[in-house]
């Protein structure tokens, strides 16, 4: 990646800005070097990589059952949703037939992965724009989120819950009575955010008409998720390419108008109501079965390749996993929703203020693990 | 005859005066040495209570926000943590003092006392009660609206001083801040002394109603507390500062007892907004039964608690919106209630 041309001094009144690897909005370690004139930005140039692990190369020499845990890794807010992607994909290498009961669970677990991470979204952002309190009540809902997760799994961020072909073990019995209280509470709590902080006039003000992406430019830039249907395109993972029990449950893919902050700030608070339907019908329809199916103690897929995606709280979770026989996989590449939707920053950007970069960024919900992964 | 503890709580002004004719007449020493004592004993007065209050105000904004974020916030250093200030402060006193290589040191070292001296500098004109004023100028709200702005020199100079991006920006946004909001924050006290025909404080709380201004001049008083909550750069107003952008403004590169002198006069500010909203629309120290410091302070820790409120639930202001609101909303509004207030005083 190129340096951003410095700015002629003795004839502008421009300077560069370093925004990171250590800066509070950054959420993480990510850099950004600004060309402002004043407060407005002229130009941006992101700095990736500070957090490379080299992932990829890395699940090459990886068994495929102990690659799950690193795909926990990658986006410690969505953990569930990489576990997902990556199992599916090597469940279809395997041409195992998933039961219902596995579906169920999955989806359960996704759309209370999704809830999550878009409660720490809302945190963290009200943070950005100077509101500390919605932060501690996104928190408050989160925690029991986190405590249904750890039930079932044993963990609270990094879940590491799905293995090949099911569960280790049957939800626990207090599972769906936290389930149910949850169920009961949430909504209040969905509106009283909103009102606090999404529907506030500041909020609004900062937000409506700022950092817009038509609909063509987010599909050119690969956007996926809330930043995609933001710009008035309702595409989701889970109605494009249906996986699971999607296709047999009742949601709305919620979409803004116009592409701007507050629009993905708003599908992503929407977001959290349809969940909540979505985790109302997967409770209701709740099967009896096996939580697993029997797979070889070596598993071995035939040789070919699989592409498997689903609809994580940022948007598109693919894994790309080429077999050529044997237990470990000749490649496996990760599709992240973070890399895209950051790619659209600069263009994003350009011509706004500071006080905007901080409230754009936020709005793209990045986590740089999986940006750098 | 009442005790003279009766008579310093309820009529301290009167007694101290006293207290000062018997020395001028009795002692035998110059006047003006009489003077300087008398007034030096007011401004350790004054200190102790700018620090005392400090702490207390520190720990309320924790405590209060706690409470309003399902926190328990302090509460392990002393009673109910009311000590945890004291030992923030201990631990500043013994940290480093950095003073950055490419600073403009003596600048750089200058700023945080300017900006607690302008802030000090207001308690000058401020009653606590009948009398309890360092000195109740005849122009004592001109003086309380210019002596207000001299911190922003501070502010601005620790930001210049600082050499760094961040801070400087903080302190541009600063000066610009609290310049504009100067001009709403003058006309809403002028609507006041308008109707109390005096710039007086003393006298302006003396004409008051028992109710106090705030129901003469409603508008007047919520421009004051907008205008005056943005001058001490407090949320949502908090952009000099604002962490997720400019890290922490122009306190960025201070550390150790500077920051605290920053950190200090910024509390103190907060006291003082409340203290000037008090004594200017809610009737001062006035009130029945009470002493009238004790009726003062709840006043002015009830207005602290409401901007402690508003702090703690909007988010932040973006600065073009932050001019807009000072120069199309606020200015507007003011001049019209003061050219209100004008031809209904006349008239009636």
């Amino acid at each position: 990646m190129s340096e951003a041309p410095a700015p002629d001094l003795s004839t502008s009144d421009e300077f560069l800005l370093n925004v990171g690897p250590q800066h509070p909005a950054t959420h993480g370690v990510l850099r950004v070097v600004v060309t402002m004139d004043g407060e407005v930005v002229k130009d941006l140039q992101p700095h990736i990589g500070y957090v490379h692990r080299g992932l990829e190369k890395l699940f090459e020499n990886r068994l495929y059952e102990q690659i799950i845990p690193y795909t926990d890794r990658t986006d410690y807010l969505s953990a569930i949703a990489n576990n997902w992607a990556y199992v599916s994909a090597v469940e279809r290498l395997l041409g195992l037939e998933i039961p219902k009961k596995v579906e169920y669970i999955r989806v359960l677990m996704a759309e209370l992965n999704r809830i999550n991470s878009h409660l720490l979204w809302l945190a963290a952002y009200g943070l950005d724009m100077g509101a500390f309190t919605p932060f501690l009540y996104a928190f408050r809902d989160r925690e029991e989120i986190t405590v249904m997760v750890e039930e079932a799994s044993g963990g609270r961020l990094t879940t590491n819950y799905f293995r090949i072909g099911g569960f280790t073990r049957d939800l626990p019995a207090s599972f769906f009575p936290h389930l149910q209280k949850f169920l009961r509470r949430f909504g209040r709590a969905v509106d009283e955010l909103d009102t606090l902080l999404v529907e506030n006039a500041i909020f609004v003000a900062r937000t409506r008409g700022v950092g817009v992406i038509s609909r063509e430019r987010a599909i050119s830039y690969g956007m996926t998720g809330p930043c995609l249907r933001a710009s008035d395109a309702p595409l989701d993972v889970r109605r494009e390419m249906p996986y699971s029990i999607y296709p047999s449950l009742d949601f709305e893919i919620p979409a803004g108008r116009n592409g701007d902050t507050w629009d993905r700030s708003w599908v992503r608070i929407e977001e959290m109501r349809q969940s909540l339907r979505i985790l109302r019908q997967a409770a209701e329809g709740f099967p009896e079965g096996e939580h697993r199916v029997r797979v070889p103690r070596n598993l071995e897929p035939p040789a070919g390749e699989v592409y498997s995606a689903v609809e994580g709280p940022r948007g598109e979770v693919g894994f790309w996993v080429v077999s050529e026989g044997g237990r470990k996989p000749y490649r496996v590449k990760m599709r992240k929703p973070s890399f895209s939707n950051f790619s659209a920053l600069p263009e994003i950007l350009r011509g706004l203020k500071i006080a905007d970069l901080v409230a754009v960024m936020g709005s793209l919900d990045l986590v740089v693990p999986e940006i750098d992964r | 005859m009442q005790s003279t503890l009766h008579r310093l709580l309820y009529d301290t002004g009167t007694l101290v005066d006293g207290w000062r004719a018997a020395a001028h007449a009795g002692w035998g020493w110059p006047s003006f040495a009489v003077d300087a004592l008398f007034q030096l004993g007011w401004a350790v007065a004054a200190a102790l209570f700018l620090a005392l209050n400090a702490l207390f105000i520190i720990w309320f904004e924790r405590k209060v926000a706690a409470r309003m974020q399902l926190r328990r916030g302090p509460n392990r250093v002393g009673p109910f943590g009311l000590l945890q200030t004291l030992a923030d402060t201990g631990k500043l006193l013994i940290k480093e003092d950095i003073i950055p290589s490419a600073a403009d040191r003596a600048v750089f070292r200058a700023a945080p006392f300017v900006v607690l001296a302008a802030t000090f500098l207001l308690f000058v004109v401020l009653p606590f009660g009948r009398g309890l004023v360092a000195a109740d100028l005849n122009v004592g709200v001109v003086y309380f609206l210019a002596v207000g702005g001299i911190s922003v020199v501070g502010i601005l100079a620790g930001g210049w001083a600082s050499n760094n991006k961040y801070s400087l920006m903080g302190g541009m946004r600063s000066a610009a801040q609290i310049v504009s909001y100067e001009v709403p924050a003058v006309l809403a006290v002028l609507s006041v002394a308008l109707l109390a025909g005096s710039l007086r404080m003393g006298d302006i709380v003396r004409a008051q109603p028992s109710y106090g201004y705030i129901l003469l001049q409603p508008v007047g008083f919520l421009l004051f507390l907008v205008a005056s909550n943005a001058e001490i750069n407090r949320g949502p107003f908090d952009l000099p500062e604002s962490d997720s952008e400019l890290v922490s403004g122009f306190v960025t590169e201070y550390s150790a007892m500077r920051f605290a002198f920053f950190f200090l006069a910024e509390y103190t500010n907060l006291f003082l907004a409340a203290a000037f909203a008090t004594t200017l629309f809610l009737g001062g120290w006035r009130g029945p039964l009470l002493p009238p410091v004790a009726w003062f302070l709840i006043k002015s820790y009830l207005v602290v608690f409401v901007l402690i409120w508003i702090r703690w639930t909007y988010p932040r202001l973006r600065v073009d919106h932050l001019m807009e609101l000072s120069w199309k909303v606020l200015l507007p509004l003011a001049l019209l209630n003061l050219l209100v207030t004008a031809v209904l005083v006349k008239v009636l």
